[in-house]
């Protein structure tokens, strides 16, 4: 099996993890191309998170294996914190880091684990803060931004390690309804970078039209995995079709 | 009643020399409790499993006897054999004792970070040290100071019991005053209101520090 060809980038196979009695994924495998964006959809607690942690270690597994641009992230050689500079990851809560300035919770680990010098890093991260609209708030604290600030503020903190791949956990669930629209705007624009994404997602709309495939999930394992069109218009699952409806009908 | 306050004023480089030897002996022991409590705390959040069993003796053990036994035992036991004399028992006594509260206090505050800023700094590629030195530490900080300024605050007023291993501090000053003179009264008030001042000077020096630290300004 050619795990290394080099138009995957994100390459699962037959993961399985437990918490205890608790069977969370079983045996899920999926492969992501390079430059796609894939959509993770499914009802809550099927495993959508515990599944794309996994994928930069944040959560270990039980079986299986995962490679991330050709190396094998659970295996015991391999250098995570390496490992985990290419991969942003940006989650519900946005989790910037209170005691520093906007700027400085950008720069942090450029300058600090990728050892960039501070001007370069700075320059960087004023760059990515407009063009993310944020070009006034770098000396900003962020407990003084709105929820879809902050959010954007992440985005850039994680675009700014330079990553091959983002991992979008629910990004816009924590935020109020007038602030979804910024942060999907700034994914939209990511998307089109030709970055590979996966994105964990409860907005059915916003997934059908930036993902090139929908992986739905229930119960720990994947029970599609088709095209946006394809998914939405025909879902072969009964599961698939009641969760769509419930979700389109909100 | 029969009130003179002229001993007080008779004495006052006495009792001067009791402040001072007050606030030296806190002041050692403040600075052998803050790198003993903060490693203790560190260890009591470590991965390694035999790291935090140590710490938590150590914590538990201290803060489980009491500190009038631990100086006496001190002095008598471990000064015997390694020579301490009464000035470096009382001040290891007090340094041990008080690190065994900020350990705890070091430990709360490493676990009030909530896990997303662990988290957020280890997804970015950080290790553990890098983590623990740019973000966790840095936020435990702001939050660690209002309750070490309650322990400090302990630690000078602790000090006192110094006197049972014949350090003449100022409350063994005040004692020997009202030995010799026999105004308690006098002598008692004005060696609490020294206490006091002494205990507030430092709680101000402390909410200086915290305006000082405060995350969004
Ligand atoms: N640290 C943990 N310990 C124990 N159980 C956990 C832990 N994290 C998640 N779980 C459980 O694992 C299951 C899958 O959780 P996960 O967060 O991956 O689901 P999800 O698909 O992301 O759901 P949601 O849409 O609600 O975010 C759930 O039943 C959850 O309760
Ligand atoms: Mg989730």
């Amino acid at each position: 099996m050619d795990t290394n060809s080099g138009d995957v980038m994100v390459s699962i196979r037959g993961v399985s993890k437990h918490f205890g009695h608790l069977e969370v994924l079983r045996n899920v495998s999926v492969d992501v191309p390079r430059s796609t964006v894939f959509g993770f959809i499914g009802p809550s607690g099927a495993g959508k998170s515990t599944l794309v942690r996994t994928v930069n270690a944040l959560e270990d597994i039980d079986s299986g294996e995962i490679w991330v641009d050709g190396v094998s992230v659970h295996a015991p050689g391999t250098n995570l914190n390496r490992l985990r500079t290419e991969i942003g990851l940006v989650s519900q809560s946005f989790n910037l880091y209170p005691h520093l300035k906007v700027l400085d919770n950008i720069t942090l680990a450029p300058i600090k684990v990728k050892g960039r010098p501070k001007a370069e890093a700075e320059e960087r991260a004023r760059a990515l803060l407009a063009s993310l609209g944020l070009g006034d708030k770098a000396e900003v604290y962020p407990t003084r931004l709105s929820g879809g600030q902050q959010q954007r503020v992440a985005i850039a903190r994680a675009l700014a390690m330079e990553p091959r791949l983002m991992i979008f956990d629910e990004p816009t669930s924590a935020l109020d309804p007038e602030l979804i629209k910024e942060v999907l705007d700034a994914i939209r624009g990511l998307a089109q970078t030709g970055i590979t994404m996966l994105l964990v997602t409860h907005e059915m709309h916003f997934a059908r039209e930036i993902c090139d495939r929908i992986v739905f999930m229930a119960g720990g394992e994947i029970l599609e995995s088709a095209p946006p069109e394809e998914f939405f218009a025909h879902p072969r699952t009964q599961r698939a079709r009641e969760f769509l409806s419930a979700m389109l009908d909100r | 009643m029969d009130m003179n306050w002229a001993v007080i004023y008779q004495n006052l480089p006495l009792f001067m020399g009791g402040v001072r030897m007050t606030l030296t002996i806190s002041f050692m022991a403040l600075l052998v409790s803050i790198p003993i409590g903060t490693v203790a705390g560190l260890m009591r959040v470590a991965r390694s499993r035999p790291l935090r069993a140590v710490a938590a003796v150590y914590v538990e053990f201290f803060r489980g006897v009491p500190l009038l036994v631990l100086l006496i035992w001190i002095f008598f036991v471990l000064g015997r054999f390694m020579r301490l004399g009464p000035y470096w028992s009382a001040i290891t006594g007090l340094g041990i004792f008080s690190g065994a509260f900020v350990a705890e206090i070091v430990r709360a505050g490493i676990q009030s970070v909530p896990r997303g800023q662990s988290e957020a700094a280890r997804a970015s590629g950080m290790t553990y040290f890098q983590m623990m030195r740019y973000v966790v530490l840095p936020q435990a900080l702001r939050k660690v100071l209002p309750p070490m300024a309650s322990q400090f605050i302990i630690l000078i007023k602790d000090s006192s019991l110094v006197s049972v291993i014949s350090i003449v501090d100022l409350s063994m000053v005040a004692k020997n005053l009202v030995a010799t003179t026999f105004r308690s009264i006098e002598i008692w008030t004005f060696t609490a209101l020294l206490y006091f001042c002494i205990t507030y000077g430092l709680s101000q020096v402390i909410a200086l520090c915290e305006r000082k630290f405060r995350m969004d300004h």
